[in-house]
Order: C-alpha cells, then sequence, then structure tokens
C-alpha cells in the first residue's frame, strides 16, 4: 500500500492505494472521474489518454504511483471554468465527432496534446497524432474535421 | 487483466537503484514501463519490486559533440523525435524516434527501456547497432556488436543498469521500418548507416533480434548506391513466421526497405 497525491484537474486528490493500482484506476476509482475509460488491456486503444505534467500519456500503461506528486488533467478538466465548453468539445458537437463517445475523452486529450505542439496542423499531423487512439464507431472522418475545426477556432480564425 | 502484486519504489540515485537492485533479486528497474507495466498486465513478467527512474534528472540529458550524439538512458522518445540539435547532425534517430508506437507511448517510453528490453520487433537495437554506438551501464561500457544476444536477452548482467548510448555521427543514415499497420512494431526495419570509411546495416524486426547484414555492408562500402543491393537477398531460413507475415515475405521487405533507405539518401540529395 502506498499513499498516492496527485494534483487532478487542479485539485489535489490524495488517496491509499496498492502500489499496483494503475493511473487510470486512481483517476476512475480513487478520484471518481470516470470520464476517462478503460478500453482494452493491450494499451493500444487509447480510451485511457489524460495529460501528466502537461503531456498526453496512457493511464492504464503506468503505475498511479509513477505520477505520485504530478498534475493531471482529464477530460472533466476540459471545459472553462464556468461550464462554457472548450473549443474542441464545440467542434466535435458540431461535426459529430463521436457517436457512442467510449472513444472521445481520449480523442479530446490526443488533440488537446496535438494542438499544444501543432496549433494549425495538417490533415497528416492530426491523423498521425492520433496513432494511439481507436475508435469503432465513426471511421474517424468527422473526428479529424473536429479537430480541424477547434484549431481555427483556437487560433482565433 | 490485472498485475500480480507488486512493490514500487522511487530511486533517489543511480547509487541508490543499484543498492535496490542488489538487494532484491526479483526487483527490476523501471524506466517509462511502456513495455514493462504492459507486459506485467498480461502477467509475462511478475517482479517483485519496481525500481522507479522516472526521477533520476542525471539520466534525462542530450550530450552531441563533433562525433557522437549522447542519450541518458531515462531520455523520453518525444524528447529524441522533436529534438532540432539531434535531427540536425543523426535525422535519421529522430526519425526513428518519431516512429516508435504514438505520442503517448513516445511522452514516457525511454531509449535505454528499449534497449533494455531488445524487443525483436522494437526499433532502438538497429540504431545501436548501425551507428555503431556504446551502451554505458552502471560497471562498464559495452559496444553495440557485443550487446544483444538473444530475444529479449542482452548483454547486461543482474543489477547492471544502462545510464547513456553513445551514438556515432554518421556522414549520411536512414531508417525505414514497415510498420504492423495494428500495433506499429516494425514487421521490417533497415537502419543503413555511411560512415565513408564503411557502411553498417542493421535490421530489426525479422528475426530472434537485430542482425547485421555484412554482404549488403561490403557492397554499398564499394558504391553506395540502390544498385549495388541488386540481387543481394537475405536468406529467410533464420527469419520470423508468424501471423503477421512469411519469413519469405520479411527477407523481400528487407531488400526492399534497404534499397529505399539507400536511394533516400542519394537521389533526394539531402538527409531524410
Amino acid at each position: 500500500m502506498a499513499t498516492i497525491s496527485i494534483r487532478v484537474n487542479g485539485t489535489q486528490v490524495t488517496r491509499e492505494m496498492e502500489d499496483r493500482t494503475l493511473l487510470v484506476h486512481f483517476i476512475r476509482e480513487g478520484a471518481g472521474l470516470t470520464g476517462t475509460h478503460v478500453g482494452c488491456d493491450t494499451a493500444q486503444c487509447g480510451a485511457c489518454t489524460v495529460h501528466l505534467d502537461g503531456r498526453a500519456v496512457k493511464s492504464c500503461n503506468q503505475l498511479a504511483a509513477q505520477a505520485n506528486g504530478g498534475e493531471v488533467r482529464t477530460i472533466e478538466g476540459v471545459a472553462n471554468d464556468d461550464g462554457s465548453l472548450h473549443a474542441i468539445q464545440v467542434a466535435f458537437r458540431q461535426h459529430h465527432g463521436l457517436q457512442c463517445g467510449y472513444c472521445t475523452p481520449g480523442m479530446v486529450m490526443s488533440a488537446l496534446d496535438l494542438l499544444r505542439l501543432h496549433p494549425t496542423p495538417t490533415e497528416e499531423e492530426i491523423a498521425g497524432h492520433l496513432d494511439g487512439n481507436l475508435c469503432r464507431c465513426t471511421g474517424y472522418y468527422n473526428i479529424v474535421k473536429s479537430i480541424q475545426t477547434a484549431a481555427r477556432m483556437m487560433a482565433g480564425a | 487483466m490485472f498485475m500480480y502484486s507488486v512493490k514500487h519504489q522511487r530511486a533517489s540515485s543511480v547509487a541508490h537503484v543499484c543498492e535496490l537492485l542488489a538487494a532484491h533479486p526479483d526487483a527490476r528497474p523501471l524506466a517509462g514501463g511502456q513495455s514493462l507495466i504492459a507486459g506485467m498486465k498480461l502477467r509475462l513478467s511478475a517482479p517483485s519490486l519496481l525500481v522507479d527512474l522516472g526521477g533520476l534528472r542525471e539520466l534525462t540529458t542530450i550530450q552531441i559533440d563533433a562525433q557522437h550524439v549522447t542519450l541518458g538512458a531515462m531520455v523520453r522518445h518525444a524528447q529524441v523525435a522533436q529534438s532540432e540539435a539531434i535531427r540536425k547532425v543523426i535525422p535519421a534517430l529522430a526519425s526513428l524516434a518519431k516512429g516508435i508506437g504514438d505520442p503517448m507511448v513516445r511522452n514516457m517510453g525511454t531509449v535505454g527501456g528499449s534497449v533494455a528490453n531488445n524487443d525483436p520487433a522494437a526499433d532502438y537495437p538497429a540504431a545501436v547497432v548501425a551507428l555503431d554506438a556504446v551502451v554505458t551501464t552502471t560497471t562498464r561500457e559495452i559496444a553495440a556488436d557485443d550487446f544483444f544476444v538473444g530475444m529479449f536477452e542482452t548483454a547486461l548482467l543482474p543489477g547492471e543498469l544502462i545510464t547513456a548510448v553513445k551514438f556515432r555521427i554518421p556522414k549520411r543514415a536512414a531508417y525505414l521500418k514497415f510498420k504492423n499497420p495494428a500495433s506499429r512494431f516494425a514487421m521490417v526495419g533497415v537502419f543503413v548507416a555511411d560512415f565513408g570509411s564503411a557502411v553498417r546495416v542493421a535490421v530489426v524486426g525479422a528475426s530472434a533480434g537485430v542482425f547485421r547484414v555484412a554482404e549488403m555492408e561490403r557492397a554499398l562500402g564499394r558504391r553506395f548506391h540502390a544498385a549495388s543491393l541488386d540481387g543481394i537477398e537475405v536468406s529467410s531460413a533464420e527469419l520470423l513466421s508468424d501471423l503477421h507475415s512469411q519469413a519469405v515475405y520479411r527477407a523481400h521487405l528487407i531488400a526492399v526497405l534497404a534499397k529505399r533507405a539507400v536511394q533516400s539518401l542519394t537521389e533526394s540529395g539531402s538527409k531524410p
């Protein structure tokens, strides 16, 4: 057992959990934030994607203990403080970038990671950055469109 | 899917790592965890203790001089992929790192972890061998040609930790890989490095581990041109057949990728 303390979406969350606890389980069961999903058992699907210390990671593929003392941002931390939707969320809604929604939190977190690195990404760059996020419903087309729109919105276009 | 119980401890220094590994024979060092944690979740490995290297800043440096690029063992793939300084001197190394896994894996995965794990389909072993690298550990320096000894097996002794990998800067080099479309691991990856005085060609993904192709190295050493590789075939006898590909096809891919790697360096006139 270990005491893990991680700042999640700006709030310090401190829990005592088994050493083998994955970061995704700390987030879901420790912090009660179930927007981050477990979609596979091979760390391939990306439904568990969150930001750790500013960078996108697969929360199912590391121990919570590795993130001890760090800062995590999940899908629940994306909307603005006043509750209004972030541009990426507006764009996903506008362009029907989700159907069942299971991959969506991961897609959004990866998209934000991409736009941090490449504020005006090409279609190729978008597709490449989503290499680690699988979707079984949409065929990705509207996901890419959503991200292109979000990029334009965030660039002030 | 759930891993067996394990203890986790963050190391405060390299010396601390060595103490812990010596005290616990079933302990494993934990770098980025992108292979180790995944493997533990599938119950493919079950160490008693994970010695977390994540806090060891002294292992995260990138050093470049006239002849070498030295990566600290905990340098993440994303750092190498995004490094303008590395892209300037060994663009093939930056490209190789950029092609590993996906962006999330690259934010965590490390060169030390990849090299120590020696997955037969990993990319870094090709760079280590083709770029005539030296692996520095807590006890010695190991030459590339001596480092990779078998499937998931290296020359590292129990308790020995990689601290850095030092790559020679070539005149020009290229790495091409034929990705498994699902896992993005190398079905075949070929790294060609021209040092002027000699050429080194390293292949991953096709066999139990990385190997050099002496015939290709000699031919390219005489004349660095794709046509020099005409008629050179790697025997499929020692190559891997699995659900992704037959040995014969892997042999074919090696020849194709080697030629394309050389062409990318000769035809455009500039490094890839």
